[in-house]
């Protein structure tokens, strides 16, 4: 079947099998390698990215449901004036180590400032509990998004004091 | 040529800083390779795409024992997509269809007379796409002939055990061997005299590490050079390509093993799997490159698990609670083939190093393995080859022998605590400690914890709860203790080897002609940060920036040999063989300075990465303008080549012993019996830390590994042999919400006999955790004996005193 996804705001289209999840028609149909996959079964949230705004687990979504829709995915974080605040937080505060779950973890993360803005550390470790990491144990993982939160506020009141 | 001194680590604050900010030498750094990972542009065997590359399925068995009858593949064959089906028989032909493990067994690379265990590889599908692959393994026909499994480690030895092993020839039971440490007849003598003894049954249940990144291999046969390249999800790719010679009698030299970025290792990935053998068959036989990448529930089921030792711990003491002696007895479930991955000459690792932190004269322990009809392993999940399982042996043992003297723990365990004026310290079992101060290890995590105030507010509780008409759904506060040392770094060749491979370790320094610098490791980083933590050791030892310095790795043809990261040996052997490069460039860019000076090089002095001549600061060089000299054309002394680079095989003379003392504070509700982790301690020293964050990152990982065994992970199996923990749905990792937000605390002992002093640390915190949160639960509760995991179910048959066996689905 001929399918029609806008990712990180370009348009791709491709003829693939019903039964192709969506991981697979990023990472294979369109070499975006940066989603992972991770265990089948919607537990990890490597393969975490954005359907309309929203995250969700691409390995138990098919392509097919994602036809018409828009996609964002960790290669959509950056902008042309560099890394996303979240992105630069995990750096910051060594908030990955082996980086598979990291593309996931960033995702989640970035969808979660965007609807609150400057969530406290439960909120951050409530909303991050889809996503594993096996190497962090976590506290870096919070550290780096309220990293993120904190210079979002900043520039924020930067630009208003501008 | 004189060689000068290795320079004393710095405190952090101190450290000169590069023109980008880092430090020259140890101190916070942020990690050189984040930045291709935050991007999404890490590149993991699964992002290897090749042209023409096929993809690889693996067909596994539905039954932990039974025979082979027939396999009919012609459906699959007649698959329109599929390019091979490979099948044991075929293997047979080629002499593969059997590999040797780690341990001087083999293991079914696919299965020919038998299937031992649940999920075992029956055949091997190669197809256009993963999809045809997987559709393929649905139309192969297998006839089995179903056996009695053996699923119980403690009836492996029953008289009328099935006998898994036939293919060994005269093999009459199911051990693997016996194997003792210690002196036997001191420890008798010891319980003898003692005033207490206690005795304690422990199960550390089957465990998986899990990493994110499941396993895979792509392999690529060059029909016309002969090269066989290959991809894999490795921790030690040397060793690997020296077994794929030997298994398969491909040249060494015609064989590439690349461990691109690994997505977490734990020591799942150090074992040589038979996908990895199936892929490179399956592009001999289909001349194209071959991926294969296993899902979750084959990673869970069929790759190196971890623990599974029965312990029978007794403990002898005076009745005011000084430690006499300790002995267990282990019984140790391998599965079906013994593919333990550690020293050979330690069949048991080094779990005989149970004696743990404390001073006693006597000690001996006998470890029988056994086979089951359960997948293989045995060493992994960041155990330090089984000090995980001894150091919960005796953190538990010391907590029983508390609760029956009715001691405070911490106040047991300082009473018994190796002193510092005992290092180097002779363990009864043989193992010299490097170096410790373990009651200021303790001292500062029960400063950290509050410790009396906890045992106050905890003391307040039990009062109130004793009260008529106290709320029954108020919390249980526990609190738990341990103290652990680890022995890592394996380690001194004559000792330690794997299949006959020295633990040594390689290592490459090339400083280019403008001063930038190039290392090359036989380790492999697996998210550890080798190529930030090894730039700053170099960075240390000769003062260039460690932006300057480029780690290279994983790739067997452009690093030197050496048996790679794991059992957190990477800073204690492949971090001193860097140090020690360093130095060599360091005395050879003296001599260098000495000609382009004119000078003697006793008359120079060395500060910040330059060589200068005592009393004129002036006159001096840099190791960058060293290294121009070098490449140069200035005359250089007789004797002495051109270029600067070094290369170097380190061998080490001990291993590093880090230590580290945890407190555990949980709330258990008493209704549910579900634990919530309130706070855990962790006071780690592991020596200088080279760079603080990436340790305490280390640190905080390890403890999530604790809170994951102590409370939700293992593996456990139904009658017939049926593995229960396949997905993430069933075997549970720690998420956000189960992990408290860490508190650390460092103390600094430096290794002696280490260049830069530096100790391991990447499983400290996997070993050393697990008991204290134990402890804490039991210490909730007030009962002495009940094992781990303390699912809400489990929990609450502890306190019913009602406890079960973790590892069985069977009543």
């Amino acid at each position: 079947m001929r399918v029609t996804l806008t990712v990180n705001g370009a348009e791709t289209t491709a003829d693939v099998e019903p039964r192709l999840l969506l991981v697979h028609y990023l990472r294979d149909v369109l070499g975006l390698t940066g989603t992972h996959w991770g265990c089948d079964t919607s537990n990890c949230g490597a393969c975490t990215v954005w359907l309309d705004g929203v995250p969700i687990k691409s390995c138990t979504t098919l392509a097919a449901m994602a036809d018409g829709h828009e996609v964002r995915t960790v290669e959509g974080l950056a902008s042309e004036d560099g890394l996303d605040p979240v992105q630069q937080g995990f750096v910051e505060e060594h908030g990955l180590q082996c980086g598979f779950c990291t593309p996931g973890m960033m995702m989640t993360a970035r969808a979660l400032l965007d609807r609150i803005p400057d969530p406290d550390e439960a909120t951050i470790r409530e909303a991050i509990s889809g996503n594993l990491c096996r190497c962090t144990g976590y506290e870096n993982i919070v550290r780096a998004i309220r990293w993120a939160a904190r210079h979002e506020a900043e520039r924020t009141s930067e630009e208003a004091a501008v | 040529m004189t060689t000068t001194d290795m320079p004393a680590a710095p405190s952090s604050d101190t450290v000169p800083r590069s023109p980008a900010g880092n430090p020259l030498g140890f101190g916070h750094m942020l990690r050189k390779e984040d930045a291709r990972f935050v991007r999404g542009q890490g590149h993991y065997v699964d992002d290897v795409r090749l042209p023409g590359m096929l993809h690889g399925a693996i067909l596994r068995s539905s039954y932990a024992h039974a025979r082979v009858v027939s396999i009919d593949t012609s459906a699959a064959e007649a698959h329109p997509k599929v390019k091979a089906v490979i099948t044991g028989k075929i293997l047979e032909t080629l002499n593969l269809a059997w590999m040797p493990t780690l341990s001087g067994d083999v293991t079914a690379v696919l299965a020919t007379d038998k299937v031992r265990f649940h999920g075992q590889e029956v055949a091997f599908v190669v197809a256009e796409d993963e999809y045809s692959a997987r559709d393929a393994l649905e139309l192969i026909e297998v006839e089995y002939e179903p056996l009695p499994a053996v699923v119980d480690a403690t009836h492996a030895l029953d008289p009328d055990a099935p006998i898994i092993r036939d293919d060994l020839e005269g093999r009459t039971d199911n051990k693997i061997y016996d194997w003792e440490a210690g002196d036997e007849a001191a420890c008798d003598e010891a319980f003898a005299k003692a005033d207490v003894v206690v005795a304690e049954d422990l199960v550390y249940p089957r465990v998986h590490p899990a990493p994110m990144e499941t396993c895979g291999a792509v392999a690529h046969m060059d029909k016309v050079t002969g090269k066989l390249t290959i991809w894999t999800t490795t921790q030690a790719p040397h060793a690997h390509r020296t077994v794929y010679a030997l298994v398969a009698g491909l040249p060494e030299h015609k064989i590439q093993v690349i461990s691109p970025d690994i997505g977490g290792g734990f020591g799942n990935k150090v074992g040589i799997y038979p996908g990895y053998v199936l892929a490179i068959v399956g592009s001999i036989v289909t001349g194209a490159p071959v991926k294969w990448m296993e899902d979750r529930s084959e990673n869970l089921m069929s790759t190196s698990f971890a623990r599974d030792y029965h312990m029978h711990g007794e403990i002898a003491a005076t009745k005011d609670g000084k430690i006499l002696a300790l002995r267990v007895r282990v019984l140790a479930d391998h599965g079906a083939f013994n593919g333990v991955a550690q020293p050979t000459k330690f069949p048991a690792g080094f779990f005989h190093i149970f004696t743990g932190s404390y001073d006693y004269p006597a000690a001996h322990c006998k470890v029988t393995a056994v086979y089951t009809n359960k997948a293989l392993g045995g060493v992994a999940y960041a155990c330090s080859f089984r000090i995980t399982e001894a150091v919960y042996l005796v953190e538990r043992m010391v907590n029983c022998l508390a609760f029956e003297l009715k001691q405070d723990p911490a106040e047991l365990r300082m009473k018994n605590l190796l002193r510092p004026e005992q290092f180097p310290y002779m363990s009864p079992t043989g193992w010299e400690y490097d170096s410790g101060d373990y009651p200021r290890a303790l001292r500062e995590a029960m400063r950290i914890a509050g410790y009396e105030e906890l045992r106050r507010e905890q003391a307040s509780r039990r009062a109130a709860a004793a009260q008529p008409g106290a709320d029954p759904t108020a919390p249980l506060m526990g609190i738990g203790l341990s103290f652990f040392t680890e022995g890592v770094g394996a380690g001194p060749r004559k000792h330690m080897d794997i299949l006959g491979l020295g633990m040594a370790d390689g290592c490459e320094l090339r400083i280019h002609p403008t001063g930038k610098a190039q290392l090359r490791l036989s380790v492999q980083t697996q998210g550890q940060g080798h190529e930030t933590t090894f730039a700053q050791i170099v960075s240390h030892v000769i003062g260039l920036p460690p932006e300057d310095i480029e780690v290279i790795h994983g790739d067997t043809d452009n690093t030197p040999f050496g048996l790679g990261t794991y059992g957190s040996r990477s800073t204690p052997v492949s971090g001193a063989a860097a140090a020690v490069a360093a130095q060599r460039i360091k005395d050879k860019a003296r001599v260098i300075a000495a000609a382009a000076l004119e000078c003697s090089v006793d008359d120079l002095e060395w500060e910040h990465g330059r060589w200068f001549v005592r009393g004129d600061p002036t006159q001096g060089k840099t190791i960058a303008e060293l290294a121009m000299i070098a490449h140069g054309s200035l005359e250089l002394p007789e004797g002495v080549e051109g270029h600067l680079d070094a290369s170097v095989v380190y061998n080490p003379p001990n291993l590093t012993y880090p230590f580290g003392a945890y407190i555990c504070v949980v709330d258990v509700d008493p209704q549910t019996g579900q634990v919530k982790v309130r706070r855990f301690i962790a006071v780690d020293d592991c020596g200088p830390r080279i760079n603080p964050m990436i340790v305490e990152g280390q640190i905080h990982g390890g403890l999530a590994d604790g809170i994951g065994m102590a409370l939700m992970e293992v593996i456990a199996f139904d009658r017939d042999g049926n593995n229960l923990g396949g997905s993430f749905m069933d075997y549970l990792l720690p998420t956000s919400m189960e992990c408290p937000s860490w508190e650390l605390g460092q103390t600094v002992t430096p290794s002696p006999h280490h260049p830069i002093g530096v100790k391991g640390v990447g499983e400290s915190a996997t070993v050393g955790s697990p008991p204290a949160v134990v402890n804490a639960v039991l210490d909730a509760l007030q009962v002495r004996s009940a094992d781990m995991p303390f699912t809400p179910a489990m929990t609450w048959r502890a306190l019913e005193g009602r406890p079960m066996r973790p590892d069985l689905a069977i009543e």
